[in-house]
């Protein structure tokens, strides 16, 4: 065999490709969702959290955040995996009986993932306008009320594809919970090729879980800028005839 | 006929520094009820400064301001700035909200209006500035002049006592500047209580009742506009026409 095929063999064996699809659609693909959608979630409200900690008046807060931020931004993903899991894999087992390395592993990544989005969040926040802020309170909204309702909402949407990316960044960083040991059915993507690929000494069956989240990925990335251009040019608006009135009249006036 | 329920608005030694910067230094102002105080001075003076300590969005380090005569110091800095609206230099329209919910918003969430009745208020006041029809689109879909007339519509919304213009023509194109003044003058002869710093000496002079000249955070010279345009007592008010006219 010459080394063209070989690789070929090694990379794209169709029939162990074949083998792989249906673990992963039958459940490695809903458990990579499920990591990356539950540590998301948490960690969007853990991030706007502090997000508000942040930018909060009182300094105890904020240097409670940016200690909170400092730590889980400075440490590699997989000592923070592997030290919560298999840290306190023993005392949620004694509490619970759970035995699924799963709530350690979500909350391991929801916990740096709020680090990274309350950073995303304050300096979206901190972008808006101070004139905002001045504005509502002259309209006599008190500061608590003016950041809630005028400041944090235009603060958040401008960072949506920020989010976004950070989103992107779980999918990815979902496969590290193979770290923690997974029974069967607990594999998400990368375990499942990773494990069908040591079988049968080939890589095709990780290429099938690359093409899984190229396919999450790719799209997203793609709607990210959808909607980044999106804010910056606003939606399209439908002009008033008096506008488009306007326009002509301006332009026989030119 | 004032439409207005409008008040006398002092200010009385008030004093504020950011810092050792020294902005303040015992200001004394006084604005009948139903007049028009302008507020001129060169940059740095301390004219915006001086508008945020009477509505008290920077609490003043000295002094008093009363509103109708009876001291504000006391009450909800909040609850006092419902009572005076202010219109900013560079709009401050909320860019996330409808023209019409600009308006709406304070109506329904401060004056406690039901919904539907908020939005028919929105779009009177609204009407008064000839905006009506904008009501359903973004603020950033507007010309500056229009922007700033929704401002003004937003603050009188709230039915103030006294309006606080700060620069309000400044960031306009010129073209654009008359509308603005002219809705001004109006809101002057219809008996508003207002303070309006301005670099527009045609509107110090021929609408305001009264004239404050500030520089170096002092009241240089204050009197009506005749007093100050055709008789400057000071060097420094002088100095400052000639650069200004
Ligand atoms: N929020 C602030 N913090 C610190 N210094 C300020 C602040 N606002 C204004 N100043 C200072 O106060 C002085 C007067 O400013 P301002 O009231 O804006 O003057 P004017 O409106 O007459 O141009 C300036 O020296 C300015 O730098
Ligand atoms: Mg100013």
């Amino acid at each position: 065999m010459d080394a063209w095929s070989r690789l070929a063999d090694t990379f794209l064996n169709w029939g162990y490709i074949a083998e792989v699809l249906p673990t992963m659609f039958s459940y490695g693909l809903l458990n990579t969702i499920v990591l990356a959608l539950a540590s998301g979630l948490i960690g969007t409200f853990l991030g706007i959290v502090l997000a508000l900690m942040g930018i909060s008046r009182n300094p105890v807060a904020r240097w409670v955040a940016r200690i909170y931020t400092d730590i889980f931004r400075g440490l590699p993903a997989v000592l923070v995996i592997l030290v919560i899991g298999l840290g306190f894999g023993p005392l949620l087992n004694e509490l619970t009986g759970i035995r699924s390395p799963y709530p350690l592993g979500i909350a391991a990544l929801s916990l740096m993932a709020a680090a990274y989005i309350g950073e995303i969040f304050r300096s979206g926040i901190q972008s808006v306008d101070k004139g905002q802020l001045e504005a509502s309170r002259a309209l006599g909204f008190g500061y608590g009320p003016s950041m809630r309702m005028i400041v944090v909402p235009q603060g958040i949407r401008r960072v949506l594809p920020a989010l976004m990316n950070q989103f992107i960044a779980l999918i990815k960083e979902s496969s590290l919970v193979f770290t923690l040991g997974l029974m069967s059915r607990e594999r998400e993507l990368f375990q499942i090729g990773q494990d069908f690929a040591a079988n049968n000494g080939n890589q095709s069956p990780l290429v099938a879980a690359a093409i899984f989240y190229l396919a999450l990925t790719i799209p997203l990335t793609h709607l990210v800028n959808y909607i980044d251009n999106r804010l910056r040019t606003g939606k399209e608006q439908k002009h008033e005839p008096d506008e488009a009135a306007a326009v002509i009249g301006k332009g026989a006036h030119a | 006929m004032s439409q207005f329920t409008s008040g006398s608005l002092t200010g009385k030694n008030l004093h504020l520094a950011f810092g050792s910067n020294k902005v303040l230094r015992g200001i004394d102002i006084h604005v009948e009820k139903g007049t028009a105080a302008s507020v001129i001075g060169p940059s740095g003076s301390g004219k915006s400064t001086l508008l945020r300590v009477m509505n008290r969005l920077i609490e003043p380090d000295q002094g008093d301001i009363l509103l109708d005569g009876r001291s504000v110091l006391k009450d909800n800095p909040d609850e006092l700035r419902r009572r005076i609206g202010m219109v900013f230099q560079q709009f401050n329209l909320f860019p996330h909200k409808s023209v019409g919910e600009n308006v709406a918003f304070a109506l329904r969430k401060l004056r406690k209006l039901p919904k539907d009745q908020a939005w028919a208020e929105a779009l009177d006041q609204l009407d008064k500035v000839g905006l009506k029809h904008k009501a359903g689109v973004r603020p950033a879909t507007l010309s500056g002049g229009q922007q700033q007339r929704v401002a003004i519509a937003r603050a009188l919304a709230m039915k103030p006592e006294v309006m606080f213009f700060d620069e309000a023509t400044s960031a306009l194109d010129p073209e654009l500047v008359k509308g603005v003044l002219a809705l001004m003058s109006d809101l002057a002869s219809d008996g508003m209580t207002m303070v309006v710093v301005t670099h527009e000496m045609g509107f110090s002079r021929n609408v305001s009742n009264q004239v404050v000249f500030m520089d170096g955070g002092v009241v240089v010279e204050n009197g009506s506009p005749d007093q100050l345009f055709t008789e400057p007592k000071t060097e420094r008010l002088q100095k400052f026409l000639s650069d200004v006219l």
